[in-house]
């Protein structure tokens, strides 16, 4: 029988340390509604979408009230829509219309966003993923919830460097199309390697065509909880350390299985994976940036960053693993810098740059996120940041991306604001010699040789 | 049964016990186990119920407990015992 102590313990971490869930994310195939008229396609995704959605809101909320435990976001994602609308569009301002159907949709169930406007050209474009593609800028700016994300690498394929170039334009064009909203567009827009199928999290959540008709994904969140378990081993052995970080991000990930267990109960939707994630948020004491800190590097970025980082990352896998019978999705430690006040006073002390960010997305989930650049950075040298990053992850494996903010009229030290769970972003600064001549080449980067590891 | 946990933390003061007791019986709650400690000079208090009896969802329970805790100035938290049992049993 549980006894008041470990009844405390399990509310402590929820009222003063953010324990929460993060996301229920219901993946829903959009496959069956295919049509060669935009008109019906469009009919028949709202219609899936809010038929298949209707409770997920209200079923989070119940839950949320049963167990006592915040689930701060309810989601959506959909099949990437440049393999739905392929056949009904015939121009970018036809997907647009299918971006306005997910918005409305998503409107319409009250879901906070809604992923999968997205397009996987890893090795080669069709017409309609370029066309998709070539939408995005457009779909940023006229809707409010949908999120973006384009696949354009992969270890099996290697780098679509043609996309690489194309995606530098795109994010400068959507930042200059949401130029009102603080370039809020390319917040809502993710560049990828190695793409989960099965990733709960925005912007890059999509839901990929191995998944089944619909599937209920959670993401746990829990860095305030891991940040107070260590407090109290200060000065104690890696030993120490590492127990410490498995076991609490056990606890984390069995209250993630279980609001999974049951919303999928309820829904009649399947489980899909937990994502095991620390996901920061602006708020004090929920930030990825002071467990580093925590651990022992004075300021986050100082020598010493990467190892506490990949420590870290590997001590959440080797606890959460244990505590759910299906992982999935992006599983790892979050290095947004704008969702991360740790890691925005780690900037604005000067003890992170750039590229110290890009050394530690070598060994950490996700990558260079959330990063506002000056608004005169040239699209070439953003293609090549996404290049760099997309070869980390291909040679590595593991799913790297980018999303990166051009503030648009901002220079380095100004501010980009977005609020709430998004945060605000110091701009950071670019590298200022380029490389046109290098991402100007047409074709892409053969797959790396998975032999002779060095 | 799937049992309910009620855990109430604030300073202590008269009257806490009576109040949620009274509410629970009310509303048809069984009382099967209470314990209650002071930690860090705050009142600890838990109980694992059985609230099958009563008409009120654990949501409608969990709201109604939060609103009597504001009223005697503590926090008052109502849960499904899976949470618990979940995280501190293998």
């Amino acid at each position: 029988m549980i006894n008041i102590f470990e009844a405390n313990e399990t509310n402590e971490m929820i009222e003063n340390e953010n324990l929460d869930v993060r996301t229920i994310t219901m993946g829903i195939s959009l496959l069956d509604c295919v049509d060669s008229n935009l008109d019906r396609l469009n009919h028949k995704i709202y219609d899936k979408i809010t038929t298949m959605a209707r409770n997920l809101v209200s079923t989070g909320e119940e839950i949320e009230a049963e167990f006592g435990v915040p689930i701060v976001n309810k989601r959506i994602s959909v099949t990437p829509i440049a393999l739905v609308g392929g056949a009904a569009c015939k121009t970018p301002e036809d997907f647009v219309t299918i971006a306005q159907t997910l918005d409305r949709a998503a409107h319409d169930v009250h879901v906070n966003f809604l992923g999968g406007y997205s397009a996987l050209v890893s090795k080669g474009m069709t017409k309609a993923d370029e066309m998709l593609i070539r939408s995005i800028p457009m779909a940023m700016a006229k809707t409010e919830l949908v999120c973006s994300s384009v696949n354009v690498g992969s270890t099996k394929t290697g780098i679509n460097m043609d996309a690489v170039k194309l995606m530098g334009e795109i994010i400068k064009s959507t930042a200059a199309a949401t130029k009102e909203k603080d370039c809020l567009g390319c917040a809502k827009l993710v560049v990828f390697c190695n793409a989960p199928d099965d990733n709960p999290f925005m912007a890059g959540a999509f839901h990929g065509v191995t998944e089944a008709d619909a599937i209920i994904n959670v993401g746990v969140s829990g860095p305030g909880v891991v940040k107070h378990a260590l407090e109290k081993v200060r000065g104690e052995s890696f030993e120490v350390l590492c127990e410490t970080i498995k076991k609490t991000a056990f606890k984390v990930t069995r209250v993630g299985q279980l609001v999974a267990q049951e919303a999928s109960r309820r829904l009649g939707v399947p489980f899909g994976i937990i994502d095991l994630s620390l996901a920061p948020t602006p708020a004090i004491g929920d930030s990825v940036s002071d467990i580093l800190e925590e651990i022992g590097v004075e300021s986050t970025g100082a020598p010493g960053t990467t190892a506490a980082l990949a420590l870290l990352n590997d001590q959440v896998k080797k606890g959460g693993v244990m505590a759910s019978s299906y992982v999935g999705g992006l599983s790892g430690a979050f290095i947004p810098v704008s969702e991360d006040q740790g890691m925005i006073n780690a900037v604005n002390r000067g003890s992170l740059c750039m590229e110290k960010l890009e050394a530690m997305t070598c060994v950490c989930s996700v990558g260079l996120d959330m990063i506002a650049i000056p608004g005169d950075t040239r699209s070439t040298t953003i293609s090549g940041i996404i290049a760099d990053e997309m070869a980390i992850g291909m040679v590595n494996q593991k799913t790297t991306a980018v999303r990166l903010i051009p503030a648009i009229g901002k220079k380095e030290g100004d501010v980009l604001e977005f609020g709430g769970l998004l945060g605000s972003a110091p701009i950071m600064p670019v590298n200022r010699f380029g490389c046109d001549a290098f991402v100007n080449r047409p074709g892409r980067i053969p797959a790396p040789v998975h032999s002779f590891k060095n | 049964m799937k049992k309910t946990i009620i855990t109430v933390t604030g300073r202590d003061t008269v009257g806490i016990i009576a109040k949620v007791c009274n509410y629970l019986a009310e509303n048809n709650v069984n009382i099967e186990d209470i314990s209650q400690t002071i930690l860090q000079g705050y009142f600890h208090m838990m109980m694992i119920t059985d609230t099958s009896g009563s008409d009120k969802t654990t949501a409608d329970l969990s709201r109604d407990l939060d609103e009597i805790g504001e009223s005697i100035g503590v926090k008052i938290h109502c849960q499904r015992e899976d949470i618990f049992d979940m995280m501190h049993r293998i």
